[in-house]
């Protein structure tokens, strides 16, 4: 590890101070990919600015019937929540479909929003980059790129998100609030994280003196008809290779109302608002699913290592939403998929 | 004020103008020491604590050899810096056994021998005490998914999850 200053944050403005002061500084929370990416030397640092106590750690109710989750309740905190298991079940499932017990009892809301990618090149810092190293090129088009993107890469940057979580939250149109220099605003989930284009080392729509301060959930939960369905090399502590979260309203067997995101396969948690709006008024039966399916993935590319990806995509959004119009979510302990 | 009876019961002090006082409760005594913001728990332990029962596998938060409990939750120590952790209490496989007699999950691990090399042994038995304290796992699949942290280059685990249903029909 690159040696870096340390100091904390004594409330949400003075971080916001101290960010704005240093700005190769970095926030820190639970740390556990920033430390990994230390490590590595990938991210390097020269001051840490611990929000770990900031009082952003509860779970609120809000006045539309949604909930306000402090950015730094933790991901198990916030997956075995009462509130949570009861009216977003999707939401603790992909939760608890990531990481490791415990790495979810460190790992941070708003630091599960800023992981970085697991591309093994942004990694290794003895390859090219774009991601890591703006304009020294992408070694995963023409190398390995068997977790790689297949929807909206670009000429610089085939990474994916790697969080599970996200996923979920992209599903269910959450808001992330944030608190800069200029005071507080709100982004739409779907804004939040970027396709790589040509500044891949960008993640997200986050200004770099900008503090997540909290992810709201709006009042509609799905808690009927969902699922979450990761799947990947191992039964559990592994990265997506396609994951979708699928979510459903249905009046008898009318689809009212859908939400299909997919992890594994973009540089962010993928919706396709073409896709949802093909369910929306039809029968919930495998033709629809297939329907949007093909939509959804009408323009995915693969390349040497994941071109499988697309037809474990479209069987997996197929499942998915079969799973969701069923009520039969996918467990994520017994990992039989039915 | 107790003290971790080791041979640097406080840590290296040399006096490094870098390096930030901290006190820890570990094992249930309270200790101070001297770290480097870069240090992380698991170094401040073994180095600084000579508390080497937890174990440095990958240091990368992927192998779970590094668990112990902080403030009550499992953690992987290889990932946390040590200073974030001022005023915690940590407890790691040393502090498992009380007045000599052996926590129920080690003498499971010793009754199901549920290792072989023996080098994850620790981070798994800090893992499960925190599983079982978590109190979410009831079944075998549960069991499994939830110590899916640690891993195991023998592969124990049938043996693993064997120790860890008893000590856990013992804790109920």
């Amino acid at each position: 590890m690159i040696n870096f200053q340390y100091s904390r944050a004594d409330n949400i403005a003075d971080a916001v101070r101290q960010i704005a002061a240093d700005p190769a500084a970095k926030f820190i929370a639970g740390g556990t990919n920033l430390i990994d990416l230390m490590k590595e030397e990938v991210e390097r640092p020269s001051r840490l600015i611990d929000i770990s106590r900031l009082p952003l750690n509860t779970v609120a109710e809000t006045a539309g019937g949604g909930l306000r989750i402090g950015a730094l309740v933790p991901n198990s905190d916030l997956a075995y929540h009462p509130l949570i298991a009861q009216r977003y079940p999707l939401l603790g499932s992909a939760i608890l479909a990531g990481a490791s017990a415990q790495l979810r009892n460190m790992a941070s809301t708003g630091g599960n929003l800023l992981q970085r990618t697991r591309c093994y090149y942004f990694y290794d810092t003895a390859t090219p980059c774009n991601k890591r190293e703006p304009s020294s090129g992408c070694s995963a088009r023409n190398g390995l790129n068997r977790m790689h993107a297949i929807l909206g890469a670009s000429e610089s940057c085939i990474a994916t998100h790697p969080s599970d979580m996200c996923v979920a939250l992209a599903a269910l149109d959450a808001k992330v609030h944030v608190a800069g220099p200029a005071g507080e605003r709100t982004i739409a989930f779907s804004e939040f994280h970027r396709l790589p284009g040509k500044t891949p080392e960008r993640d997200t729509n986050l200004r770099p003196d900008e503090l997540i301060t909290a992810v709201e959930l709006p009042a509609r939960g799905f808690a009927a008809n969902y699922t979450y369905l990761k799947i990947r090399d191992r039964l559990s502590y592994a990265f997506a290779l396609v994951s979708i979260a699928a979510a459903l309203e249905l009046d008898s067997d009318t689809i009212k109302e859908a939400r299909l995101a997919l992890g594994g396969v973009a540089h962010k948690p993928w919706r396709d608002p073409e896709a949802e709006a093909a369910l929306r008024g039809r029968p919930a039966n495998p033709a629809a699913f297939a329907l949007a399916a093909d939509l959804l993935l009408r323009d995915a590319k693969g390349y040497a290592h994941n071109a499988f990806k697309i037809d474990l995509a479209r069987r997996g959004i197929i499942r998915a939403l079969t799973q969701a119009a069923n009520a039969t979510p996918q467990s994520q302990s017994s990992k039989k998929i039915r | 004020m107790a003290r971790i009876p080791a041979a640097r019961p406080t840590g290296r002090t040399i006096p490094a103008p870098d390096k930030i006082p901290i006190s820890l409760t570990v094992n249930g005594l309270d200790t101070k020491l001297m770290v480097a913001p870069w240090t992380t728990l698991l170094d401040a332990l073994r180095d600084h604590l000579d508390l080497t029962g937890t174990k440095k596998g990958c240091d990368q938060g992927q192998c779970g050899a590094c668990t112990v409990l902080v403030d009550g939750p499992r953690i992987n120590s290889c990932l946390t810096l040590a200073i974030m952790k001022d005023g915690a209490k940590v407890t790691t496989v040393e502090g498992l056994a009380t007045n000599g007699a052996l926590h129920p999950l080690q003498q499971a691990f010793i009754d199901h021998d549920a290792f072989q090399c023996g080098y994850c042994t620790p981070g798994q038995i800090c893992s499960a005490a925190g599983l079982i304290a978590e109190g979410k796992a009831k079944t075998a699949d549960e069991i499994r998914e939830l110590m899916s942290g640690n891993i195991c280059r023998c592969g124990a685990y049938p043996n693993i999850l064997a120790a860890i249903q008893q000590a856990m029909a013992r804790h109920d």
